[in-house]
């Protein structure tokens, strides 16, 4: 290049959610100089909604930004006050590590994480608009008038385009409680004529931990051997806590169908559509009528303050109805409601007018991250603003984009569902929505990601050494195992349940089956006891679902196929003669760059993707020729 | 889209001829020739292109989506002379936007917009090739949907099981009832059991499309050329007096009591030092041997040339005069009465088929069940390994899916949100 423009920073990432921190660190790590420009230092890594990280699915999501040397798992595992490991009894392939969070550690110690990040510099200032080269964006606009110009920029925004919040019949202006919402950046982004959707999401109101009658309540203590997020980590610092649990009863649910058309969303006043999986303590009691009570999780907000989070009942009633409600639960008779419920709408832009890098198809160098596109969690958004930094920064340094796949990760299945399928709700991620959930597993998140983000230079050198000697270990040891040949004679004879007249198998064969563990081989070769009980476990865990990868590879490889045909982005779906109009539309509107991805379309059928297979080839000759 | 058109109605001189046009242009192109109907109901017009009337047909117009196809649709049934159908075609194509269906592509589209599903587009083919009253039957069955109902019910009884089961996993912290497993193992037993019975009727629903074979099968020159000529009604094998005449194998395909029959003239077995009539001896046992049904004919006194399998017809061959409870193709005795023999056998066997009827289907039912069983084991042997018991039911949903459609895993959280109140 001739003209190398002088410019401030190579990204800007808007907004210090959880989605912009991960974006913004994930940027700086692979050596971009960026931005984080977030209205204050307060907003950086706050908790806006329940005091929790992990779970289902979700737990996989931050296992996955760890093992790509991200933040939120480190900074979790500071925060957690209690560790649960989800399905602890079912097994590893669905089991999610889960925390409880003290809001205020978190916090502080994301904050610590970015102003300590090389790379990173924090300002603070509301962005109000973007500065555009042509049709491309190459900046932000603060509200002082002042310019920063960039190559990429990162939305991380939330809530903040058309956000209302309901009490009740009483709505306002906001994004999240207190905080007001951007107005001018939502016009520009009005006239990128993105297709935009209305989705709603509540909170339950904020309980006086002093104020519970904690006696006689059932309480729920973490787990005695915690499973933590991040795989460098050994074991929690914060002092560990239980969560009470309580339930509403008839009178609860009396109070709430009394009063159910002062409810913003019973009343009419709310036109978004809203999670199933999160309904409000309303639509519980109208959906499920036959139901007694409904279980509430009270869950301490920090170790610093005295608020507690009843998990289980948010709601958009009036604040004396919530009262009301509230007081009729046992234990919280005499509760003091420091904050009411509310529920709160906005727009979203449709994922399907986004890469599979998170950037706008029409618009270069925008990308965008986290709830704004639709989905809802501090996880989702931290996957999102992960795989948005580090795309945003591999295109302003020339660097290779961050691909994922629905076969090696959550975060691409969570990516393909969004850019091909958009959202009807709130995006919550499920471990059901893996296709691969055998292989896709929160324990092998290392395994399957970190050799992709030391390619792409994202990942530490503590990270890169600790994985090197993990992933030698484990060889070594599959090598030993692999050397031993034991007779189904001697495994039955160490107490397996299998027919001693079976064939013989090596170590690792014999691990497969799910009743043959490192004891049972150690009683046959004593001289396997020196491998170190980290790698057994890990082995063991791979081994036991080592036949059904095998049969799954059949459907990678059928997967694979489909992807590796490449639909050109001139593809023209409205040239295609015996597409229905509706598909077509479909088509048209989320461009799939795959056979693959086009084949989960929604409403796509066989006989449009033999059509399409069929046009491709076509026009394949025709270039040949 | 385009809109195309095409011949419906078999080519050649007829009573009438069918052109079908579909597509956004047909009224258009009814328009065209001055002859689309206000409505729904059959008109006839004189179809009149550019000035001059081509002939006077009776026209149906569909509006879509309430048409084969799902798009507009017309219809001219015009007089089925070769010289009228072209120049109604001729000019059709020279009508803008619209072209010559591909073959198969009304039938395709019908597929794209969701008016049919892969199994009834195989029904519908094997309904236009049905050529006796059971194939018919069947055909219609399934271009009527029954497979396709009958997978919706697996299906729905399947994801109701998964969801049970993904509700469990999912939402462990949630408030889920816990144990799921009695109602799992009912639908997958259930399901496991219907499954396995469509599965093995599938050989006859084969049958019944691709015919049985009744090989007919006996001593040299004990006439069973004869016997299969009169049969057939029509000189299909050749017959002599010489022993061994027929070599190779003659089929002669029939209907007979409303079944395919293909029925199999065979070299008469016999110790032989021909070269070629003991090649020709050797298909004949080994295609005997494979048959549906066998006619035996035995000659006075012997005794059959193959053991007799249950349903299998011994006859005395060559009983002219019908004396001895048997047959004979050169004067017609006991003919009658084994038609009505072998139908009556084959009758019996047809009534075992299902709707599935390919080997396609076959082959997706038994990986269904299999998985099935596997899944129902576990429950017994490993219940805590939720995750691999869900693998199978989705293993078998998807093999099941083959036989219509597709399965989603937007179809599971439904099942999930609507049955159990998430969210703490």
């Amino acid at each position: 290049m001739f003209h190398v423009k002088h410019r401030d920073f190579d990204v800007i990432v808007v907004g210090g959610g959880h989605a912009g921190s991960e974006a913004a660190h994930a940027s700086a790590r692979r050596g971009a100089r960026t931005a984080l420009v977030t209205l204050t230092h307060d907003g950086i890594g706050a908790m806006s909604c329940n005091p929790a990280i992990g779970g289902l699915g979700k737990g996989h999501l931050v296992r996955e930004i760890d093992a790509l040397d991200g933040v939120m798992g480190r900074v979790a595992d500071k925060a957690g006050i209690q560790f649960r490991l989800l399905n602890r009894r079912k097994g590893p392939a669905v089991q999610g590590p889960r925390a409880q969070a003290d809001r205020a550690i978190y916090k502080a110690e994301m904050q610590a994480e970015l102003s300590g990040t090389e790379n990173l510099t924090i300002i603070f200032g509301e962005v109000t608009d973007l500065m555009m080269k042509g049709s491309d964006v190459g900046g932000v606009i603060l509200a002082d008038g002042s310019e920063i110009s960039a190559v990429s920029v990162v939305l991380t925004t939330g809530t903040f385009l058309r956000g209302v919040i309901h009490i009740g019949d009483v709505s306002r202006a906001g994004g999240r409680f207190g905080e007001a919402p951007s107005i001018k950046l939502a016009e520009r982004i009005d006239e990128f004529g993105l297709p935009l959707g209305r989705l709603k999401t509540g909170t339950p109101p904020r309980i006086k931990a002093s104020s519970i009658n904690w006696d006689g309540l059932e309480m729920q203590p973490g787990d005695d051997c915690p499973a933590l997020f991040s795989f460098l980590s050994s074991k929690p610092s914060a002092r560990q806590i239980s969560c009470g649990i309580t339930h509403t009863n008839e009178k609860t649910h009396d109070i709430i169908r009394d009063n159910l058309d002062r409810s913003a969303m019973y009343g009419g006043h709310i036109d978004g559509v809203g999670p199933r999986y999160c309904p409000s303590i309303e639509d519980k009691v109208v959906r499920f009528a036959d139901k007694e009570r409904h279980q509430v999780f009270l869950e301490p907000e920090s170790l610093s303050t005295d608020l507690i989070y009843p998990n289980g009942i948010s709601t958009s009633l009036p604040v004396e109805v919530q009262e009301n409600y509230v007081h009729s639960i046992v234990g919280l008779e005499a509760a003091e409601i420091v904050q009411p419920g509310y529920a709160i709408e906005y727009d979203y832009v449709d994922p399907r007018a986004l890469t599979a890098n998170l950037r706008l198809k029409d618009v270069r160098g925008l990308y965008l991250a986290g709830q704004i596109n639709g989905t809802t969690g501090y996880e989702e958004a931290g996957a999102q603003g992960l795989v948005a930094g580090l795309s945003a920064a591999g295109d302003a340094l020339g660097l290779d984009t961050a691909s994922f796949s629905r076969e090696t990760s959550y975060i691409g299945v969570m990516i393909d569902d969004l850019v091909t399928r958009g959202v009807s709700e709130p995006y919550r991620m499920f471990t059901s929505r893996a296709e691969f959930r055998l292989s896709l597993r929160a324990d092998n998140a290392d395994q399957r990601l970190t050799a992709l983000g030391l390619s792409l230079g994202c990942v530490g050198e503590a990270r890169r050494k600790a994985f090197e000697h993990k992933i030698e270990a484990m060889e070594s040891a599959k090598t030993r195992l692999d050397g031993f040949q034991f007779t189904s004679r001697q495994l039955a004879g160490a107490g397996a349940k299998l027919s001693a007249d079976g064939p013989s198998r090596t170590g690792y064969d014999a691990l497969s089956l799910a009743d043959v563990d490192w004891d049972t081989l150690e009683n046959i070769e004593p001289g396997l006891a020196d491998v170190p009980g980290e790698i057994k476990t890990q082995i063991k865990r791979d081994a036991l679902y080592a036949h059904y990868i095998e049969r799954q590879k059949r459907d990678v490889a059928l997967m694979r196929k489909d992807e590796a045909l490449k639909i050109p982005q001139d593809f023209d779906f409205e040239g295609l003669s015996g597409l229905s109009n509706e598909l077509t539309a479909k088509l048209v509107k989320i461009r799939p760059e795959s056979i693959g991805q086009a084949g989960r379309v929604e409403g796509m059928t066989p006989a449009a993707l033999t059509l399409i297979l069929a046009a491709l080839r076509k026009s394949e000759r025709q270039k040949a020729v | 889209m385009d809109t195309v058109f095409a011949l419906g109605s078999a080519s050649g001189k007829a009573g009438v001829a069918v052109i079908r046009v579909s597509g956004p242009k047909a009224h258009d192109a009814a328009r065209a020739f001055e002859s689309l109907p206000n409505d729904q109901r059959p008109a006839l017009r004189h179809l009149t292109y550019q000035g001059e009337v081509l002939d006077s047909a009776l026209i149906l117009r569909f509006d879509a989506p309430a048409s084969f196809t799902g798009e507009d649709v017309v219809e001219f049934h015009c007089h089925g002379s070769p010289a009228i159908v072209s120049a109604v075609l001729a000019a059709l194509s020279s009508m803008d936007g619209l072209r010559q269906a591909e073959a198969g592509e009304f039938t395709r589209r019908a597929l794209e917009n969701d008016r049919l599903d892969l199994a009834q587009v195989e029904g519908l083919s094997d309904l236009i090739e049905a050529e006796t009253e059971a194939q018919r039957r069947q055909a219609m069955q399934v271009f009527r949907g029954a497979l396709g109902a009958k997978t919706d019910i697996w299906r729905s009884d399947l994801i109701r099981a998964a969801a049970l089961l993904e509700a469990t996993i999912d939402f462990a912290d949630e408030d889920v009832p816990v144990d799921v497993y009695p109602e799992v193992k009912t639908l997958l037993s259930s399901t496991l059991t219907s499954v396995l019975s469509e599965r093995d009727g599938v050989q006859v629903a084969e049958r019944i499309r691709d015919g049985f074979e009744v090989a007919i099968i006996g001593p040299p020159n004990a006439g069973k050329s004869t016997l299969l000529n009169a049969l057939a009604g029509r000189d299909a094998a050749i017959t002599s007096d010489v022993a061994g005449t027929t070599r190779d194998i003659i089929e002669v395909r029939m209907s007979l009591a409303g079944l395919p029959v293909t029925l199999l003239d065979t070299a008469g077995l016999r110790e032989s030092d021909d070269h070629v009539e003991v090649l020709g001896i050797e298909r004949a046992r080994q295609r005997a041997d494979d048959a549906d049904l066998r006619v035996i004919l035995v000659l006075d006194g012997e005794a059959p040339i193959l053991e007799p399998r249950a349903d299998d017809i011994v006859l005395s061959a060559k009983d002219d005069a019908g004396e001895n409870r048997g047959v004979s193709g050169k004067t017609g005795a006991g003919v009658d009465a084994l038609v009505s023999a072998v139908g009556d056998i084959l009758g019996k066997r047809a009534v075992g088929a299902g709707v599935a009827i390919r080997e396609r289907h076959k082959v997706a039912m038994d990986r269904a069940a299999i998985s099935l069983g596997i899944a129902h084991d576990r429950i017994e042997t490993a219940p805590e390994y939720a995750e691999l018991i869900a693998e199978e039911i989705r293993d078998a949903i998807r093999a099941l899916d083959s036989l219509v459609g597709r399965v989603d895993v937007e179809d599971l959280l439904d099942e999930i949100f609507t049955s159990f109140c998430i969210g703490k």
